[in-house]
């Protein structure tokens, strides 16, 4: 049981940074309709500014955070205004392979400023485990869920108290109204991409604080998985992203420990598409039949 | 003349085209002006352009986005290479290669019909993410059964692969569906992208046409990734990565969905544009150049190089009679 609840806990703590990332998918995906490819890579820049930051500049944990946040909101506002803005009209695939073109581009950009070897991430966070009768919580693990609650909880107020929230909105229901009712559209959209962005930046500041390494192409895979998150909770739905998160986390925690570490990966996929199957639009995703 | 002898010509012109540039090709590899290293290159432009025009048929013709095109591949590779090392017949080499061929991309046509089954409740964005899933899931299945190799891969599969059983197989290939997509069943697909509630309300059988696009798609690149086994001689499971979907999908999209001239020029023009900038000493910036290229691309001609349009040889040539001789009746 001891050990159940041990890795439940390890399950919450992957969850909760699958579940911060997939908010940035879900969230451009909500208002754009558009798969953006370099959020992965935004996770990235997130990691590699923390770790020039504390590996570098030797910065406190919390200004490094605030400081990588901000420079990946503006990454994610530049990406949208330079990349993805030209193509809105344009077919959505087009916008797509944009999407994976930024993304191929931020890694190779990375690649070449810091080489390809991974770097040695320095562990600013004592990692002492609390001993909670028998259960063991790393203080890294108490950070990220803290931190993840506080990020989801200040976004849903943001959505739905502020009148930013209620634009982003506007413009994910309607486009076309919102912009007949006054909403700078484009700068709405721009705002997205920024809070998408600095929370992706704070769940890869999570992940490499899980496994202390830098890379350039360390996003790919969390960024995919925090996608199958995304779409699993229904992709545009923010609660489902969060739920997605934590339901993928703690499904990957368990198959390792209980089933396989090997077939983690295989068991994580065949779960998405049975839930698709299931019902096709994610777990919390409407159910909307196509008029003619 | 009447239609029938124009297209009676137009299959004449096209089949002096093809041996025209075979011929090319072995003229200029006999005389030592492509060597063993361009080659190589070509034989792997042609395995990419049997990969881009078969996702074309499911991304440009059926209009469904499909990211999991290499786990097709890694079936066919797989299952050509299991063929070719286990089943010792003494038979000549390109006929075991191309009963092995055969074998690999059968079994990924039976994993495209069965990735094809969800189709029938999914659409858009969730089918692209169902098959990226279903791609990742081959991978990480190859990499972990210890009879295909695991994590080493399969070595020693002998080099089969040439340049003259490529050539035939792409041409056959894009042949085939050619054929296929100018037949009824090529113009039913065409109704299911344009609008799938219109099409549907005809009669035509949407459900069985998205599967059989999806199980022809899903050979041709088992066919294809067989070709590739049989020429790297080593596959392993990261061969067939997510990185190479992508790579598939960017030859469609660069050379016009929907067309499949324009997937095999997005094939031989972003085969051979890393090479030319490693000869340019600018090697580091070359993924980097392919990137912003890709983008800018996507910026100013979002439709692609071809759009959905396809490169004709006779109407070419008319054009090219045309301009020549002034007096010419103009193409019809």
């Amino acid at each position: 049981m001891m050990l159940f609840i041990q890795h439940m806990i390890s399950g919450l703590n992957v969850g909760s940074i699958y579940a911060l990332i997939a908010l940035g998918y879900t969230m451009v995906y909500g208002i754009v309709r558009l798969i953006n490819f370099a959020h992965g890579d935004i996770l990235m820049m997130g990691a590699y500014f923390a770790f020039i930051g504390i590996a570098i500049v030797r910065l406190p944990f919390w200004i490094v955070l605030i400081i990588s946040m901000a420079l990946c909101a503006i990454a994610g506002m530049l990406i949208d205004r330079i990349a993805y803005r030209p193509l809105r009209d344009a077919h959505r695939l087009s916008a797509l392979i944009t999407a994976i073109g930024m993304s191929l581009f931020l890694e190779n950009l990375f690649l070449i400023l810091f080489g390809a070897e991974p770097k040695k991430m320095p562990m600013i966070i004592k990692s002492v485990p609390i001993q909670i009768s028998g259960i063991q919580i790393t203080y890294i693990t108490v950070i990220t869920l803290a931190l993840s609650i506080v990020c989801m909880v200040a976004l849903d107020q943001l959505v739905n108290r502020t009148k930013t929230g209620k634009a982003m909105r506007a413009v994910s229901e309607d486009k076309d109204a919102s912009k007949l009712m006054g909403i700078n559209v484009n700068k709405t959209i721009g705002i997205t991409f920024a809070i998408g962005s600095a929370l992706g930046a704070v769940g890869g500041i999570l992940f490499v604080m899980a496994y202390p390494q830098v890379n350039p192409y360390m996003g790919m895979m969390p960024g995919l998985k925090a996608f199958v998150a995304a779409v699993l909770g229904g992709i545009g739905i923010i609660p489902g992203a969060m739920l997605g998160g934590y339901v993928l986390g703690i499904v990957e925690s368990l198959t390792r420990a209980y089933i396989s570490s090997r077939w983690a990966d295989f068991i994580v996929f065949s779960i998405l598409i049975i839930v698709l199957l299931v019902k096709p639009t994610g777990i919390l995703g409407k159910n909307g039949r196509e008029k003619v | 003349m009447d239609k029938n002898s124009i297209s009676r010509l137009g299959h004449l012109e096209n089949t002096i085209g093809i041996f025209i540039i075979f011929g090319i090709m072995i003229a200029l590899m006999n005389a030592g002006m492509i060597n063993r290293y361009h080659q190589g290159i070509i034989i792997v432009i042609f395995i990419n352009i049997i990969l881009a025009t078969s996702l074309n048929f499911i991304t440009g013709c059926l209009g469904e986005l499909a990211l999991g095109h290499a786990g097709f591949m890694a079936i066919g590779a797989y299952t050509a290479s299991f063929v070719t090392l286990n089943m010792n017949l003494g038979l000549p080499g390109t006929v075991q290669l191309i009963i092995s061929l055969l074998l690999g991309g059968l079994l990924a046509g039976i994993f495209g019909i069965i990735i094809g089954i969800p189709v029938l409740r999914l659409e858009g964005d969730y089918l692209a993410i169902t098959t990226l899933g279903f791609g990742e899931m081959i991978r990480v299945a190859i990499f972990n059964l210890d009879f295909l190799g695991g994590a080493r891969g399969i070595f020693g599969i002998p080099r089969l692969t040439n340049f003259n059983v490529i050539f035939w197989i792409t041409v056959i290939i894009i042949f085939v569906l050619f054929r296929i997509i100018r037949s009824r069943h090529g113009r039913a697909i065409l109704a299911i992208r344009e609008n799938v509630i219109a099409a549907e309300s005809v009669g035509i059988p949407t459900v069985f046409y998205k599967i059989f696009t999806f199980a022809i798609s899903a050979f041709i690149a088992g066919v294809g990734g067989g070709l590739l086994a049989h020429y790297l001689t080593i596959i392993d499971p990261k061969t067939f990565n997510f990185a190479y979907s992508i790579d598939i999908l960017i030859f469609v999209v660069l050379g016009g969905m929907g067309s499949f001239t324009g997937a095999v020029i997005g094939a031989i023009i972003l085969t051979i544009m890393p090479e030319f900038l490693r000869v340019g000493g600018i090697q580091e910036y070359r993924f980097l150049i392919k990137a912003i290229l890709l983008i800018i691309l996507m910026i100013f001609r979002p439709k692609g190089i071809l759009g959905r349009a396809e490169f004709s040889l006779v109407q070419t040539l008319e054009f090219i009679k045309c301009k020549i001789f002034k007096n010419a009746k103009k193409p019809t």
